[in-house]
């Protein structure tokens, strides 16, 4: 019994992939939260540093977060370390001989790795490394095919790539207890899925979304606004069953353009539920459906374990709600005629996230998590700017950088607190002098003009640019167009304004000399030209 | 169409106040075998309307006698579970509607989805 709870006052060594580094403390802490424990660092924790020791866990701790983990790429118990070599070992030679000696049985097989962080090694100074631990004593035969123990030196040479020391930073050695799971980025890579669309989630993010979101198995997540369902995808694959809804028809139909470059128009069997075949995990798909988030088809109780959800930001995919309005241009694609699909009317992003915390406040159950993206304008980015509801508590906020002027920030809660019937947050109706959609025709006569007024802005005044070509703040549209003489061309209009003021940059690569005679038609969403051999997808 | 998922619908027609559990119609129903995990079966009971999920069930003739008030002790009633396991997951309306009990309104499933929009002038 000694034995027990001396093992247990174990520190533990995660080493982690150097990427999404805001990502990875709240994807950590999560997953020791699924199994009550604190995330207890040792005194020398840097959060950027790819090496985390870690006390107050046991193995079994260890194993799960391993299980579930798409930011550490292994874990060890850790039986030394130190800033040097000889420090190292002296640490090695304080270690109890009774948490070494099951691992060095002399019946036993086991190997030493090393491992060095932003340094190569030469095989030679690996295996020079190696004998310098001969100090140990290890009883059992070396197996390099098939040892039972596996144990690692690890040296952290530092975060430079243009500064590597000659000596390590700090050495550690410990004994190998499990990787982490990033394979999965690479097994459920988008590129190889089924059925994709303009905005599905990259797997790595959409796994570490499921782990901030604390995901069980048998737990119940909704995606209010699930386009291709790659969120689901994660989060059945974790053992959640997985429901969602899209207001666009043909997205959860699986039908229509094709995202992919060399295919024009979607295969039959394109769809959520075919996505979820393709990995193993149909028998966890409830449904999807049709509808529209901004009008909740939901019974009052606490539906969810979690939803995790990408809203539409208005830059890759126009963001949508159903309504009444007269001289709403209808979407260009008529390829849903034998379901009456309502016209669109511009979704106000304020509005986006009033009724997805009002929705996530009535819907979760009691410390569920919602987990969703936040698009964000950097240089007036201020924390104030995250909504907030009575009864959903911030649990985490990390920035995805997409340009020097944009990111986005993936925001967690969990509820707390049931909501007082009746409560609602309200949705910000200082700009509304009506919900229309105002937008203006630019003469093509004035097309040229307006496109060099362009061309010598940088970004930040072409938002102000952009209010002048419409009247009132209320525009929200989005348009991706690229032209094949130029690059990549994305412009986005914004509403400007309170909480929520999320502003997106115009970014306009100069060059856009464009001829009148390559203006083949006008995108309806923005009124700007559309290019001979644009790409749009509006 | 689950009727896991039908027991958690609404009707949303504006001025409806007593819009659960909306209506099922159904032309085609499916049931697909589903790998029966007891747990999460267990977990959905105190969830879902019990009554309107034995209505729904009998609305499309699968109901497999499943009692009108909730076992006390289900969790350990495989075959009890099993039921409600067929009744919540493996039964699927494919082609259809579901019915707003207040005011008619049907809503479409087309290949097993529902669409829940309402038109410019409903909203």
């Amino acid at each position: 019994m000694a034995t027990l709870s001396k093992r247990s006052c174990l520190k533990f060594l995660l080493h982690l992939a150097q990427d999404n580094l805001d990502f990875r403390l709240p994807e950590i802490k999560a997953l020791l939260a699924v199994r009550g424990k604190p995330f207890h660092p040792d005194e020398n924790f840097k959060e950027k540093s790819p090496f985390w020791c870690l006390d107050g866990l046991c193995e079994d701790d260890v194993r799960a977060i391993m299980a579930r983990s798409v930011c550490a790429k292994s874990a060890f118990e850790l039986w030394g370390h130190g800033e040097t070599h000889s420090d190292l070992q002296t640490s090695l030679l304080n270690y109890p001989l009774e948490n070494m000696s099951p691992f060095m049985h002399k019946d036993s097989t086991y190997r030493i790795n090393v491992y060095t962080f932003n340094k190569t090694l030469e095989f030679t100074d690996r295996i020079k490394r190696i004998d310098a631990l001969e100090y140990l004593p290890f009883e059992g035969t070396v197996s390099l095919k098939r040892a039972q123990h596996i144990f690692c030196l690890l040296e952290d040479y530092g975060t430079d790539p243009n500064n590597i020391p000659d000596n390590p930073y700090y050495v550690y050695f410990g004994r190998w207890i499990a990787d982490g799971q990033r394979e999965l980025i690479r097994s459920h890579s988008v590129k190889n899925r089924h059925f994709i669309g303009n905005t599905s989630m990259d797997a790595g993010l959409s796994f570490i979304m499921a782990n901030h979101a604390k995901v069980k198995e048998n737990d119940v997540v909704f995606d209010p606004f699930v386009g291709t369902g790659s969120l689901l995808v994660a989060c059945s694959h974790f053992g959640a069953y997985v429901c969602g809804i899209d207001i666009d028809y043909n997205t959860i139909h699986g039908r229509g353009r094709s995202s992919r470059k060399n295919q024009k128009w979607r295969g039959p069997d394109e769809n959520i539920r075919a996505n979820l075949r393709q990995y193993g995990t149909e028998k966890m798909y409830l449904d999807v459906m049709v509808s529209d988030a901004s009008k909740s088809v939901w019974r009052n109780a606490a539906l969810f374990d979690a939803i995790i959800t990408d809203p539409p930001y208005g830059i890759r995919e126009s963001t949508r709600r159903t309504g009444s309005h007269k001289d709403i241009p209808r979407p260009p694609d008529a390829i849903y005629l034998e379901s009456h699909v309502p016209v669109s009317l511009a979704y106000h992003l304020n509005d986006i996230f009033t009724d997805l915390l009002n929705f996530s406040a009535h819907h979760l159950v009691m410390g569920g998590r919602l987990v969703y993206w936040l698009p964000v304008y950097r240089p007036e980015y201020s924390e104030e700017m995250v909504p907030l509801h009575p009864c959903l508590q911030l649990v985490s906020n990390c920035e995805q950088t997409l340009s020097s002027h944009t990111a986005r920030r993936l925001i967690t809660m969990e509820k707390i607190k049931e909501p007082q019937p009746g409560l609602q947050l309200q949705r910000d109706n200082d700009y509304t002098e009506s919900d229309d959609l105002i937008v203006e025709e630019i003469p093509s006569g004035q097309v040229n003009q307006i496109l060099a007024e362009f061309i010598s802005r940088d970004a930040s005044t072409l938002i102000h640019q952009s209010t002048r070509l419409y009247q009132g703040p209320h525009q929200l549209c989005a348009c991706y167009h690229s032209s094949p003489h130029t690059h990549t061309v994305l412009h986005t209009y914004s509403v400007k304004k309170q909480m929520l003021s999320v502003h997106f940059v115009t970014l306009f690569v100069p060059f856009i000399f464009e001829r009148t005679e390559n203006i083949t038609s006008y995108c309806e969403m923005s009124c700007l030209p559309v290019w001979r051999g644009c790409g749009c997808n509006v | 169409m689950k009727l896991l998922t039908h027991n958690m619908l609404m009707s949303h027609v504006k001025g409806v106040t007593k819009g659960y559990p909306l209506l099922i119609k159904a032309t085609e129903v499916k049931v697909n075998e589903v790998e029966f995990n007891p747990q999460f079966v267990s977990r959905m009971i105190p969830k879902v309307e019990w009554s309107a999920l034995v209505k729904a069930a009998e609305e499309l003739g699968h109901r497999q006698d499943l009692p009108a008030e909730l076992l006390a002790d289900y969790e350990k009633n495989e075959e009890f579970l099993k039921k409600v396991h067929k009744v919540l997951l493996e039964v699927e309306v494919i082609e259809g509607c579901l019915q707003c009990p207040e005011s008619g309104r049907e809503f479409p499933i087309t290949k097993g989805i529902p669409n829940m929009l309402l038109n410019e002038d409903e909203v």
